[in-house]
């Protein structure tokens, strides 16, 4: 009897703790709202945009039924000047369409397959709580239509891709986007809203092969890209399509990343990110400098920006933003704020041991003149010269890099003024210049070179690529120093 | 004696083979390979010999079709049998329009193409026999392994508008027959009993085949995508469907008559 009577005292012992467990268990649980069992209210017909803009905040308004028409389309785009790539796209886009939807909303997507594609396909969307995110209901055959239904339940931003077999062939051709599910009473408002997915690309040809590229799966498998680019193609967010604010303004971007392979390290050169939805979701970092953003994922990052510039989104793997095209620019007009960034104050020169020129004892003889070169010794000398100072970013065959750094190689802008040419190494240069029919604005800063030094590089740029062989000697150099 | 059996033998053969070219087919010889979905247990699946059309059914070819079976025209059709795009590119029921006669005939459904075949004494191929007749390139009967091979049939997907291009301008493949790759999509007889939940990682547990996931699980190449492509393209697809990318030709296991 006695026995019996320990064992049930046990047990309520046993009991009145399960049962605190769950009751804490459940008071935490109140605090993430369940937004299953919001009741939509009305019906529209959801916005979609092309990059980098992005449709009107939802703001306030109440959880409702949107229609979502996208339609596939297998298109032939421009992957950098001169070469070509076939990009599958969402909506006739890399990335796709950007969605924008609130919390509790119910999405009725139509998903369309153009009659002309060679291929089906189907939507995964990242935002969705389902079997494959949708892609299970969605495979749909060219020339046709499939429509399905989803609840967004969770907050955040979401990318979506296609989940075709073979997967990664249909997301390295640029079958990606983002969706944005806003919390209730939407996101914070700001000033400017835009949107910006990295990708990488994998052609037969290297980085700026003319001509159609077709995609190397090779390649692809070996996950060695030869362009990773924000907005499907190089210069997307350059040379005219720069984004743009006002100084003073609060700026948000909605940044994804399609992959198929890299990760990036997502940063605003110039800027600290003031808020940081870390991977898209509800936790806020502040003060940021870069922030990681994985393949198949994103981020909302936004600052303020307090003076006026060009500000230079990159991937830090910075190999990645200046020879393989993942740089963006965001200009910034205004009034300067000498507080915050005073520009360039004096210019002077440093020297460690003195303003004194010293020399070895003994070494009496210092080197005043330069001697008498031959064309071809300056030719030598200067390829060493242009190895070392201008290749990086003129590139090794003087091609440069399109819609960033002009090419050296049968440039109608070198080849008109060759004192043009010694003062721009003399003193650098700013501003919009036109080579070859195309626009460039960028900074060269001026090249702490001899007369000699310029001279003989010069002569071996114009002797080489297709240049006009003029010959420049160090005096004409001394008379434009 | 001997040596007389063996001419009059190869008197026969060619014949024979010569009829069936008339007939517009050639002969394909039994084998067997490992396909990329649908072989259970990763083990060669047999082909017993068939013939093969040389080239895929031509839109004057179809025309003749209709003309003879006009319940098959455009206008004419029953809806369970082809929806609203079949033969949209036509002008009328019997007027090609602006489509060349000698490109291939697509936007047609699987129903019409069956149809057409058992009008000339023939049948669709199956999906074995297709890909059979289909691994090989001018020189081989399974190029599957050569990079160039697969590279041409990738380069297909991102040529836009091949079916507007005549038959019989790709090249002559080792069985002499043209058009298998770089031209259009091809209905086969079973071109649904592999299914691709169009999840393609998925289909593991429940379909076995071709779900996303599962899709590398149980294909015996990964680096196959030229194939991977056309398996999935037909689990997108019903019987009803016709896609302007899609067309057929017509096998026969019995040597054609004239």
């Amino acid at each position: 009897m006695n026995k019996k009577n320990i064992i049930p005292t046990k047990m309520l012992f046993f009991i009145a703790v399960l049962f605190m467990t769950l009751f804490l268990a459940s008071c935490k649980k109140d605090e993430a709202v369940n937004y299953t069992d919001i009741t939509t209210d009305g019906e529209m017909n959801a916005e979609l945009t092309a990059p980098p803009f992005v449709p009107k905040p939802v703001g306030d308004r109440k959880a409702m039924k949107l229609k979502l028409n996208m339609e596939i389309k297998e298109q032939e785009g421009t992957m950098t000047d001169g070469v070509k790539y076939t990009y599958w796209t969402f909506g006739g886009s890399v990335p796709g369409s950007f969605i924008r939807t609130r919390v509790g909303d119910e999405v009725e997507f139509h998903l369309k397959n153009h009659p002309d594609n060679k291929l089906p396909h189907n939507i995964d969307l990242h935002a969705v709580t389902g079997p494959g995110g949708g892609a299970t209901s969605s495979l749909v055959a060219p020339g046709h239509e499939k429509v399905f239904s989803f609840k967004v339940i969770n907050p955040g931003l979401y990318v979506y891709h296609c989940a075709t077999a073979p997967v990664g062939m249909h997301i390295a051709n640029g079958m990606y986007g983002l969706i944005l599910v806003e919390p209730e009473g939407g996101l914070p408002p700001v000033d400017k809203e835009y949107y910006v997915m990295q990708g990488d690309f994998y052609t037969q040809g290297e980085y700026g092969a003319k001509g159609l590229q077709p995609f190397d799966m090779n390649k692809a498998v070996k996950e060695t890209p030869d362009y990773v680019v924000f907005n499907g193609k190089v210069g997307s967010l350059t040379n005219g399509n720069e984004l743009t604010a006002k100084v003073g303004e609060t700026v948000r971007l909605f940044v994804g990343n399609g992959g198929p392979n890299l990760v990036s390290s997502f940063h605003v050169i110039g800027e600290i990110f003031d808020n940081v939805h870390v991977e898209g979701g509800s936790t806020i970092n502040k003060n940021v400098q870069t922030t990681l953003i994985p393949a198949g994922g994103a981020a909302i990052v936004d600052f303020k920006v307090e003076t006026p510039g060009t500000f230079i989104l990159v991937d830090h793997s910075i190999f990645r933003a200046f020879n393989k095209g993942a740089l963006g620019m965001l200009k910034v007009e205004g009034n300067e704020n000498k507080n915050i960034y005073s520009g360039t104050i004096q210019e002077g020169i440093y020297l460690p041991e003195g303003g004194t020129i010293q020399k070895m004892p003994g070494n009496s003889t210092a080197k005043a003149t330069v001697p008498k070169r031959t064309l071809n010794e300056k030719i030598k000398i200067g390829k060493e010269i242009f190895g070392t100072t201008c290749f990086a970013c003129h590139q090794s065959e003087g091609q440069g890099i399109p819609s960033t750094f002009p090419p050296l190689a049968k440039s109608d802008y070198l080849n008109a003024d060759s004192k043009r040419a010694i003062k721009t190494i003399l003193h650098g240069l700013t501003g919009e210049i036109t080579v070859n029919g195309k626009k460039y604005n960028n900074v060269m800063p001026a090249q702490n070179l001899s007369d000699d030094e310029i001279a003989n590089v010069l002569t071996y740029i114009y002797s080489s690529w297709g240049n006009n062989k003029t010959e420049i000697t160090p005096e004409m150099v001394k008379a434009l120093r | 004696m001997k040596k007389n059996i063996f001419i009059f033998t190869f008197f026969l053969v060619s014949a024979g083979i010569l009829q069936a070219q008339e007939a517009g087919m050639v002969h394909v010889k039994e084998g067997s390979f490992v396909p990329l979905y649908g072989a259970s247990s990763k083990r060669p699946v047999f082909v017993p010999s068939f013939y093969l059309d040389i080239y895929p059914v031509t839109n004057s070819d179809f025309l003749k079709f209709v003309k003879k079976n006009p319940e098959y025209s455009k206008s004419r059709i029953k809806r369970i049998f082809a929806e609203k795009s079949y033969l949209s590119y036509w002008k009328s029921d019997y007027d090609l329009g602006t489509a060349h006669p000698k490109s291939p005939v697509t936007s047609v459904s699987w129903f019409a193409a069956k149809k057409y075949c058992e009008c000339q004494g023939k049948r669709l191929a199956t999906m074995d026999e297709w890909e059979y007749a289909a691994m090989a390139d001018e020189k081989r009967t399974d190029a599957r392994t050569k990079k160039e091979f697969n590279e041409y049939i990738l380069s297909w997907y991102e040529k836009s508008k091949t079916y507007e291009n005549p038959i019989g301008q790709t090249f002559k493949n080792y069985w002499g027959i043209y058009d298998m790759h770089g031209l259009i999509w091809e209905w086969t007889a079973d071109f649904n009993s592999i299914f691709l939940s169009g999840e393609s990682r998925k289909d593991k547990s429940t379909d076995k085949n071709l779900f996303c996931g599962s899709a590398s699980v149980n294909a015996t190449d990964l680096m196959d995508y030229a194939a991977f492509m056309r398996y999935a393209f037909r689990g997108s697809l019903k019987a009803q469907y016709s896609t302007r990318n899609l067309g057929f030709r017509c096998a026969s296991s019995t040597k054609p008559k004239i």
